[in-house]
Parts: structure tokens; C-alpha cells; sequence
């Protein structure tokens, strides 16, 4: 089973957490991707999240198709914030749940790597003095 | 033939503008498409990649766009 999310709310881990709950689960592993408040030493104030809604959907889909696939899990719930994230939010939560713990952080590291890189959502940092798409450059 | 093209994070920038209406040959490419783009709004080339995606799926540079598509600019997709 899998739960997609992509919304403007607070994303709470004990969501992800309940839902791969699962008696076939020897371990589940969390990730938790949060604002940190600074890039190279400089002052972030704030992220602002914006995503193509149906792409990014199916794409956190295939991601967890092939995580379930490749790591035999049983569950997999991948949420994403969109909007305006304070320094601290949650931005992402990934959680997995495998019949064996090496497969449940296996997995989860590959999602987490996987969307960073297909999944067509942006992020811009705001600084004190300016702002910039997070990426976009060499 | 007439195309519209969405924009998300810096295209949207790029090209001041959540949409762009573009006149193409019938039967461009992604490829032809992204040179086109290019020419128009140079800044594209600064970018560290330039993705289209047709129907909300990445699709390759020699697929063939039609009218009915729906054609959207991927800058590098920075989320997590």
C-alpha cells in the first residue's frame, strides 16, 4: 500500500508513521527533511515550495511502485509540503516499513535520493537580501 | 500549429509569466522546442538542465508534440 500526499499543511510524521504500520514489518525507517537556516553559512529566512500538482504526484507514485518492487515493502507513504515553510518545518517525510531493517533504510535512502532528482517541485530560499531557485544554476 | 507552455520555479521567471503562447512547425520536437525556447528567453541556457514534460510524464527530446498536449517548462526540480 502507498499514501501520496502533496499539500500547503503541516505534514506530521505519526501520519506516515500509523500508516506503514504493518504486522508483515520487521522495521520501518523515517525520514524527515526539514528548513534548515542557512545555505553555506548565509541567513535563510524562509522557503517557499511550489510543485506541478499531477506530475509530482505521479512521480512520488513510481517512486514508491519501485521502492516497494525492489525492497519487497510492505508500506510506503511519501508526503510533500507546497507554500511557505519557516525555518524548522517539515518539507518531507518519507517513511518505509520492510520485512528487515537493512531494506527499510535501503529504501527510504533511495526515495529521498530519487525525488530530489524527478520530481518536479522547486524551492526557493528567501535571504535577507535577496532570493534564489534552490539548484537551478551550475 | 499553436502551443500553450506552462512554467514552473525560475521559467516562470524566465519568462515573467506562468504561461507562453508559442507558434511552432507542426510536429516540433521536445529538441526543436527547447532551441526555440532558448532563442526567445536566452536565459534557459544558464540553467543547469531544461526538461519538458508532455501530460504530466517526462518524455525524451525526439518526441513529437501535438496541439492537444499538455506542455510543460521543467527547470532542475530542487524539492526535499
Amino acid at each position: 500500500m502507498i499514501d501520496i500526499q502533496l499539500k500547503d499543511q503541516t505534514l506530521l510524521p505519526q501520519d506516515c508513521i500509523d500508516f506503514v504500520a504493518c504486522p508483515k514489518a520487521g522495521g520501518s525507517s523515517l525520514f524527515i527533511g526539514t528548513v534548515r537556516d542557512n545555505t553555506k553559512g548565509k541567513q535563510v529566512l524562509r522557503l517557499e515550495f511550489e510543485a506541478y500538482a499531477p506530475m509530482a504526484v505521479s512521480e512520488m507514485k513510481k517512486i514508491a511502485i519501485q521502492v516497494k518492487e525492489k525492497w519487497q515493502a510492505e508500506k510506503v507513504a511519501i508526503h510533500h509540503r507546497t507554500g511557505t515553510l519557516a525555518i524548522g518545518d517539515i518539507a518531507v517525510i518519507i517513511a518505509v516499513a520492510t520485512p528487515h531493517r537493512k531494506a527499510a533504510f535501503e529504501a527510504c535512502a533511495f526515495a529521498i535520493d530519487t525525488l530530489k532528482e524527478t520530481v518536479p517541485i522547486w524551492k526557493k530560499e528567501i535571504f535577507e537580501d535577496g532570493e534564489v531557485w534552490v539548484a537551478a544554476h551550475p | 500549429m499553436k502551443i500553450q507552455v506552462l512554467a514552473f520555479g525560475i521559467a516562470k521567471d524566465i519568462i515573467k509569466d506562468r504561461a507562453l503562447e508559442m507558434e511552432v512547425k507542426d510536429g516540433i520536437s521536445i529538441v526543436a522546442l527547447k532551441a526555440q525556447l532558448c532563442e526567445l528567453y536566452p536565459d534557459f541556457e544558464q540553467l543547469r538542465s531544461l526538461n519538458i514534460a508532455v501530460n504530466a510524464d517526462y518524455q525524451n527530446d525526439d518526441f513529437i508534440l501535438s496541439e492537444k498536449d499538455e506542455i510543460v517548462i521543467l527547470p532542475p526540480v530542487s524539492g526535499g
